[in-house]
């Protein structure tokens, strides 16, 4: 019973009701949000933030963060574009992206996990290098021709409703879902991000699980890339810039914390799904989608303020009413 | 009894002295740097020695390194300023916008402005991280993306153009006082203020302190809210500085100046030999890290090299800068353990 | 070296009054009263957890008593923060220095009161010049100039009492700050605080050993589960005495060993090496039996079997548990081998606080408990129900996260994880730290049992009762080496001290 109250009052679960209500709220005020078309458009808005916000985080519920992914994105985009110009096929070229994209994650997690160094810096370092051989491959040219078969199906729906793409959304959230909740490795990440220490203490091989978290966060990253490409039908090297900030605040505005061991993926979805749903709704309101940046900054923040707010003050209350009753019990 | 103390203590010296060699290092090793950059360059191109060109390289390090200054600060006491790119751009609009409607308005004006838009930024960024007990990651984060879509839903889509500012704003950015830029003065006072600040001033120690171990400070009754606010209050101000520096030097300003800055502050500041992890580092490394990284891009430029390779060179010496911060770390403590063991 | 110096009356420097302090549901100081005089040394003894930490944290300024007063001087004072507590003349030594690593040695001394210029910048020189004094003062060298990082620790705390001489500080609080120190180092730091006992300051000093405290201390305040139990002259009380009352109890009562005959060996440590750490550890361990690891703490006890369990790595020798090599820094392997490694320090790697007691005890073993890979809540509900119930663990839900249980359980929940295990093997590294009395005696009865039902069981501690009143064979470390394999008839207080400081207790 107060395991269900505690639940109702923890911050992924008022994130997913703050949704809903942003949603009935939108698609009874704001004329054209609920139709289906703008749900299409809506839902390829939110594909590459809600994919590589999957693997993301797993990545902060153990503590650590991945800030090279929009870059890793824009390199998988360039080359992309770049084998395509060579006259690859498709078929090849795009699992080789999500292969490159599984590589490049792997240099963060070997520098991370191997090296030791702190993945903020780490990150912050690639996020500039990934991005800056994007350019390399790329430099300022875009490639365009790429076949209609692919960047239809990814702007096409099934029977003009459901967004093909989300096809693929719906598949890796269940994944990695069932992971992060229901098996021994997601068991695992919450431990390593709560108490690292007593995670190895426990026999769980701390930096290998954390490497592989990003090898798997760069080949997401290479995917989103890959679908970025088709559905604007253009690899550039600057596709997805700044795309790290809107993951990691989806992330954490859908609860997890940012010092880890605590999250869920519901809370995170929902969060994405706020985020693009509010941007949606006011450019249909001919509000400049920029000024929703305060918006997203506020909540942000709010997403660790309120809870301290609130356990701040529990404290306080149970420190007084001690206070209180002690010199009563010992006079 | 006090020889075998003597004897202990006698052993102590040394590592001391390499010890303090090794952290002094770290500047020598970005001036070396520089100097190898600049002269490989200037053997291949004599041009880059034009006065012309320096003159160039120096405007452009100019607001970088007063960002780096600030973010200097903040990054020794042990936390990270995301919004100094926000916060420039905020500064920019806003002293643009306020010189284009009060022509007459001296420079002076427009700085105090820039500097106490920054401040203001500031005290809400370190009273988040102080009294609400939010990393400083994540409040700012959060407030680059408010400080940017302020100035967006101000500016909503308009800039101001260099034709609509007076004459003598624009004229500051390139005027000199005795053949140096006054922005280039700035920039030195900026990092001369602070550094001694950081250097020699109480205020100075104690947050080298709370970025070498949060929990000693505290214990030690350093007052640490005061501490925190006076960091992200330096760093911001700076920003704003920089902010008002910025619409002088190009004259052109609109909602989305210094998108995207703060990661080339971070990266002067890390590159520059500041740990991540705080405690250690100084101002005018910061500093020498945003020369470094003007020079590369000039250097790519002059040296007819890909210009696109300047973001790929900046990314890998970020992460070389701390790999080898991480290397000199673990070969003292290996060193120190060895040492101290009696085994 | 003499400890007749008469105590001074008159007005108490400090007084302690009526103090009670809880931290959530747990009292840890009920009612502490006591006053500390100029020129003495005052020993504030008890077992772990029996709050002395506490105390000295309110005296910090760290903490703020829920009730009670300090009186300084005369006057009542409220700490609101460490620079009240300084301020008031009260410095403290912790047992970890608390040491900026970045700034230099004078830096840390002057840290909060450096001398100014009249630009009121810093003055370097004389704060250099400061410290200077005081180290040679205290007859000590230590370069001002170095940073304060890779100092030793008792150079540390040498650097942390200039610290206090600086600020003119007249009562020096020192928590258990001999525990990593030498005989010669502890000879030093004694022989700095006697000077400034004589000179009339108060020393607030904690520590296990009593030989210390009969040899540096005129009174003594005994504290048992938060309570104030006896404030006296130590001239006045024998060891035993004190221990007594400590505990509470006679020692005889508490320990109940079942005498075993050990089966098989199980594990083999052959010419274990770690650089700087320990050197050449060979020993063996046979089914059944207790073997107690002794020695002072930084002897290398809790490093040795870290390696052993694989958490630690380690340069040479060899680990054979049944037969087979173990793989060096690789826990799992160890743990599938049949070992389980119950550490140190329940809160930082026994368990994870913010975690669920559920979470908790099957952490280790959710592989095992997953059907096709996946966990449902209810495989591992059942799975920490019983072994809870086993231990009688005392807690509201399994769902609560184990922070909120009282040590004792905690420690309870510890032991169900690894016992979850079904381990051959079972190292418990200071099995009953921090945890009440009752608790103790069984998490004793539980060892003695799993020791008679054929388990092996290596036990490291600090507390020499336990040893003493557990272990089938002791073996005691010091600076890293083995030196000494006592059977449980060799076995003594004396034999076992003797072993573990390499010398003659000073006394």
């Amino acid at each position: 019973m107060s395991e269900l109250r505690g639940r109702l009052a923890s911050w992924d679960s008022a994130i997913i009701g703050v949704t809903v209500l942003v949603l009935i709220g939108a698609s009874i005020g704001v004329e054209n949000f609920g139709n289906s078309s703008n749900f299409t458009f809506l839902i390829l808005d939110l594909l590459p933030i809600a994919l590589i916000a999957l693997p993301m985080t797993m990545i902060v519920i153990t503590g650590e963060i991945d800030l090279s992914v929009a870059s890793t994105l824009g390199l998988t985009s360039a080359i992309m574009g770049d084998l395509w110009n060579r006259g690859l096929t498709i078929e090849t070229i795009m699992p080789l992206c999500v292969l490159a994209g599984a590589l490049l994650g792997a240099v963060n997690g070997f520098l991370i996990n191997r090296l030791g160094l702190p993945s903020l810096a780490v990150t912050i370092g690639t996020l500039a290098l990934y991005r800056g051989l994007a350019l390399v491959v790329l430099g300022d040219a875009a490639v365009a021709d790429f076949p209609w078969t692919y960047t239809g199906w990814v702007t096409g729906t099934i029977g003009g409703a459901v967004p093909n793409v989300l096809i693929i959304l719906v598949v890796l959230a269940v994944i990695a879902g069932v992971v992060l909740h229901a098996t021994p490795f997601g068991r695992s990440l919450f431990a390593i991000g709560a108490n690292d220490q007593a995670a190895r203490f426990s026999g769980i091989n701390v930096t290998r699980t954390k490497f592989w978290l990003y090898v798997v966060s760069g080949a997401v990253a290479g995917l989103a890339g890959v679908l970025w490409t088709l559905r604007y039908s253009s690899a550039r090297a600057d596709n997805g810039a700044g795309l790290e900030l809107a993951v990691v605040a989806a992330v954490l505005l859908g609860g997890v914390s940012i010092f880890g061991g605590k999250g869920s993926l519901w809370g995170v979805l929902s969060g994405v799904l706020l985020l693009a749903a509010l941007q949606n709704a006011l450019r249909l309101q001919d509000v400049s989608g920029q000024a929703l940046n305060i918006v997203t900054g506020v909540l942000l923040i709010a997403s660790v303020l309120l809870p301290n707010i609130i356990t701040g003050t529990r404290n306080a209350l149970q420190k007084r009413r001690l206070r209180a009753a002690v010199p009563a019990q010992s006079s | 009894m006090s020889v075998a103390v003597t004897e202990i203590h006698k052993q102590d010296q040394k590592p001391g002295r390499s010890l303090g060699y090794v952290f002094r290092q770290r500047e020598m090793g970005i001036v070396l740097a520089l100097v190898a950059l600049v002269a490989y360059t200037a053997i291949n191109q004599s041009r880059f020695l034009s006065s012309q060109s320096i003159r160039d390289i120096l405007l452009n390090t100019a607001i970088l390194a007063v960002l780096a200054s600030g973010m200097a600060v903040v990054v020794i006491t042990r936390h990270i300023d995301l919004s100094v790119g926000s916060v420039l751009g905020l500064s920019a609009f806003a002293v643009a916008t306020v010189m284009q409607h009060n022509q007459d308005l001296p420079m002076v004006a427009a700085l105090a402005l820039g500097l106490g838009i920054g401040a203001v930024a500031g005290v809400v960024n370190g009273a988040l991280v102080h009294f609400g007990n939010v990393p400083a990651l994540v409040v700012t984060l959060g407030t680059m993306y408010a400080y940017r879509g302020l100035t967006y839903s101000w500016a909503g889509g308009q800039q101001v153009t260099a034709d609509e500012v007076p004459r003598h704003f624009l004229r500051f950015a390139n005027s000199d006082l005795l053949g140096v830029p006054w922005l280039v003065i700035i920039a030195l006072a900026v990092i001369a203020g602070v550094g001694v600040m950081m250097r020699n001033y109480r205020i100075g120690r104690e947050l080298y302190a709370m970025g070498s171990s949060p929990q000693a400070a505290g214990l030690a009754g350093i007052k640490i809210a005061r501490n925190t606010l006076v960091a992200f209050v330096i760093s911001g101000a700076l920003a704003g500085l920089g902010g008002v520096l910025y619409a002088s030097r190009f004259g052109t300003v609109d909602a989305a100046s210094g998108n995207g800055y703060e990661l080339q502050v971070v990266a002067a500041v890390v590159v520059g030999g500041v740990a991540v992890f705080g405690g250690s580092g100084t101002i005018w490394g910061a500093g020498l890290g945003a020369l470094l990284l003007t020079v590369i891009g000039s250097a790519l430029a002059v040296l007819d090299i890909n210009q696109f390779w300047q973001q790929a060179i900046v990314g890998a010496l970020i992460v070389l800068a701390i790999g080898a911060d991480r290397l000199v770390a673990v070969r003292i403590a290996r060193s120190l353990r060895k040492r101290d063991s009696h085994v | 070296m003499t400890t007749d110096r008469s105590t001074s009356s008159g007005p108490a420097l400090l007084e302690v009054l009526d103090v009670s302090k809880s931290f959530g549901a747990v009292a840890a100081v009920q009612g502490v009263s006591f006053p500390l005089y100029a020129g003495e040394a005052h020993a504030l003894v008890g077992e772990n957890g029996a709050g002395k930490s506490t105390i000295v944290k309110m005296l910090a300024g760290v903490h703020r008593p829920d009730t009670g007063t300090l009186r300084a001087d005369g006057e009542n004072r409220t700490f609101h923060s460490p620079a009240d507590a300084k301020a008031a003349g009260i410095a403290v030594i912790y047992q970890e220095p608390t040491l900026f690593p970045d700034l230099s040695v004078a830096e840390n001394i002057a840290m909060g009161n450096a001398p100014l210029t009249r630009l009121r910048q810093i003055d370097r020189r004389s704060m250099r010049a400061t410290a200077e004094r005081l180290f040679a003062r205290l007859g000590v060298r230590i370069d001002p100039d170095r940073p304060a990082r890779g100092l030793s620790i008792a150079d540390q705390q040498i650097v942390e009492i200039a610290k206090a001489l600086s600020t003119k500080a007249r009562v020096l609080i020192m928590d258990e700050p001999t525990a990593a120190l030498s005989g010669v180092e502890v000879e030093r730091l004694f022989s700095v605080v006697r000077s400034l006992r004589d000179e009339g300051a108060a020393i607030m000093f904690i520590s296990h050993r009593f030989e210390e405290i009969t040899a540096l201390c005129q009174r003594v305040t005994i504290m048992r589960d938060g309570r104030h139990v006896a404030t006296e002259k130590v001239e006045d009380l024998s060891v035993d005495d004190m221990i007594r009352r400590m505990v509470g109890r006679d020692l005889s009562a508490l320990f109940p060993k079942q005498e075993v005959t050990a089966g098989d060996v199980v594990l083999t440590v052959e010419g274990l090496s770690r650089e700087g750490v320990f050197r050449d550890i060979s020993f063996e361990v046979r089914a059944g039996e207790i073997v107690a690891l002794a020695g002072l703490v930084g002897s290398g006890r809790s490093e040795v079997m870290q390696a052993v369990f694989g958490v630690d790595p380690y340069d040479s020798g060899t680990v054979v548990f049944n037969g087979k090599r173990l793989k060096p820094r690789n826990p799992r392997a160890a743990m599938n081998a049949g070992l389980a490694l119950v550490p140190e320090d329940r809160r930082q790697q026994g368990l994870v606080m913010d975690l669920s007691i559920a979470r908790n005890v099957t952490l280790p073993r959710s592989g095992a408990l997953a059907r096709l890979g996946l966990l449902f809540g209810g495989t591992e509900k059942r799975e920490a129900e019983s072994w809870t119930r086993k231990l009688q663990t005392r807690f509201g839900r399994l769902s609560d996260a184990v922070g909120t249980l009282s040590g004792g359980n905690q420690q309870k929940v510890v032991l169900a994880k690894w016992l979850a295990t079904g381990p051959k093997l079972l190292i418990v590294d200071e099995p009953t730290r921090g945890i009440d009395v009752g608790t103790k005696a069984e998490v004793h009865r539980l060892m003695s049992s799993l020791a008679a039902d054929g388990m092996a069981v290596v036990m490291v501690s600090s507390e020499l009762p336990e040893v003493l009143g557990m272990a089938d064979r002791v073996l005691v470390l010091r600076e890293g080496h083995l030196v000494a394999e006592l059977s449980r008839a060799e076995a003594t207080e004396e034999s076992v001290m003797y072993a573990a400081m390499g010398q003659k207790v000073t006394a």
